[in-house]
């Protein structure tokens, strides 16, 4: 299914690992990573989800992050792909979402209904622990991952937890711990931050984001302290609505 | 990491465990109901500690109220605050745990003069936990081990779920009530859905308020009209609902 030259795979995994950088973030880091997985597979949507200490499934990055698509990665923590491969740590893939319905009864009807056909789920495996997920949906009918594709995504995931988790300084699971709730705490500045915005423009949240998204790359800053500064400060609010 | 269906009964099961811990606590020495005391003590007795401590904190790092379980971790507390450094400031500052299961392992260039003064009261291990919901940060709660070694896992979740249940009473501003006793959003502290926050952002224009303001006005909203908290932020994102509008 992947029609992908070996140099754009390459500069994908040096992308991947490349977070030695002193302005390492967890969340522009993820969403970078659903970015690449979708641009990759041509898959219309992708999303990264993280357990908390609660061993429940919490959404953290999309590839765009539209309220029904933020809904079928909730659901999830019921029923669907993610929590199959979080429990089993083995990727879940090439299912086709019209003849999922016994499987899902819940998730594989709203996927319908939102226009995908297919979905995959791959483990972010660390050593024997599994800290979340990689989810990509597809929206052609028939569509599959061939054995190479699988073995490509596995390895990404891989990479991307290994870069996600820093790999170099998780000497103990005390860092695990700490990564993942702060990526998870920025996670909830991050919607603050939309429904600001949200309101200030009189937009959806949806739009929100993209307005947000874009505005932290035109002005070459992280994600997380542009949401931040929205929320906590009255004049970036007003200085941000004006660009 | 535990996984699997069932997991929000789980949660909710820890929760109702850890504010019935709270609740069941004795009243601090010094009068009052104390909830911030009764948190360090539930902290102290379920994760095997020598003692807890809460700071509440402004943006700024100024140090507002606080307790701690006993006189001797008040002042290994206080010694952060003394110094200017220690894994509390970290924690507050990085939004995020900071857990030091050995403090002999710690280079001492990252806290020079606190890690020797807090040896010296027999600490061995640090562990950080931010109160806060997002941008929305109260203080941290410090636990305290005179021993060397990690927090296990379920150690760990109990941890995060006290600072959970401890931030949603303050967000209510009961720092002088029960944990559990105020009623209704205290049930689903912490498994909240985007919208919630999303409400919170949206509130916070409306009325012009704080983030953590706004979160204190949908509560009591929510409190006042009988209504479950999720349901009140669905509303707000929905635009059904406008805080500046309808004087709630």
């Amino acid at each position: 299914m992947m029609t992908v030259s070996v140099q754009k795979l390459a500069t994908i995994f040096v992308e991947i690992a490349d977070t030695l950088v002193d302005e390492f973030d967890v969340l522009d880091y993820m969403h970078m990573i659903t970015e690449r997985v979708a641009d990759l597979t041509e898959a219309p949507a992708v999303g990264m989800l993280l357990a908390d200490q609660h061993g429940r499934l919490e959404f953290v990055a999309g590839s765009n992050e539209s309220v029904t698509l933020v809904e079928l990665f909730v659901v999830q923590n019921e029923e669907g792909p993610c929590l199959e491969s979080f429990r089993t740590g083995e990727p879940v893939v090439n299912v086709d979402l019209d003849h999922a319905g016994g499987r899902w009864p819940r998730f594989a009807p709203l996927a319908v209904a939102s226009g995908f056909q297919s979905v995959h789920a791959f483990p972010l495996r660390l050593r024997q622990q599994v800290i979340g997920t990689l989810n990509v949906f597809g929206d052609v009918a028939g569509e599959r991952f061939g054995r190479d594709d699988v073995m490509i995504m596995q390895a990404l995931a891989d990479a991307a937890t290994i870069g996600l988790l820093q790999e170099r300084a998780v000497s103990h699971g005390e860092v695990l711990t700490e990564q993942l709730q702060g990526a998870l705490n920025s996670r909830i500045i991050i919607e603050q931050a939309k429904g600001a915005v949200a309101q200030a423009r009189g937009i959806s949240v949806d739009d929100a984001f993209t307005v947000i998204r874009a505005y932290a790359r035109n002005h070459n800053r992280r994600l997380t302290e542009v949401a931040h500064a929205i929320v906590i400060d009255p004049q970036t609010l007003r200085q941000f609505l004006s660009t | 990491m535990p996984a699997g269906a069932g997991q929000g009964a789980a949660v909710t099961d820890r929760r109702d465990m850890i504010r019935n811990l709270i609740d069941d606590q004795p009243l601090p020495p010094g009068g009052g109901s104390g909830l911030l005391y009764r948190v360090c003590t539930a902290a102290t007795q379920t994760l095997a500690a020598s003692g807890s401590g809460i700071s509440m904190m402004t943006g700024e790092g100024a140090r507002g109220l606080y307790a701690a379980s006993d006189p001797l971790t008040e002042h290994i507390e206080e010694l952060q605050f003394v110094l200017g450094e220690g894994p509390c400031w970290e924690a507050f500052s990085l939004r995020r745990p900071v857990l030091v299961p050995d403090l002999g392992e710690v280079s001492p260039a990252r806290w020079p003069m606190y890690i020797p003064a807090v040896q010296d009261s027999g600490i061995r291990a640090v562990f950080s936990f931010p109160l806060q919901m997002g941008a929305i940060r109260l203080g941290v709660l410090d636990v305290f081990r005179k021993r060397t070694g990690s927090l296990t896992g379920e150690e760990l979740a109990d941890a995060i779920t006290l600072a959970e249940v401890t931030m949603a009473a303050l967000l209510d501003r009961h720092e002088e009530a029960s944990a559990s006793g105020s009623g209704d959003g205290l049930a689903d502290a912490g498994e909240h859905r985007a919208e919630l926050f999303q409400a919170q952002g949206m509130v916070m224009v409306q009325l012009g308020v704080s983030i953590g303001e706004a979160m204190a006005r949908m509560r009591a909203y929510a409190f006042v009209h009988g209504r479950r908290l999720d349901d009140v932020a669905r509303d707000v994102v929905a635009r059904r609902l406008h805080f500046d509008r309808e004087r709630p």
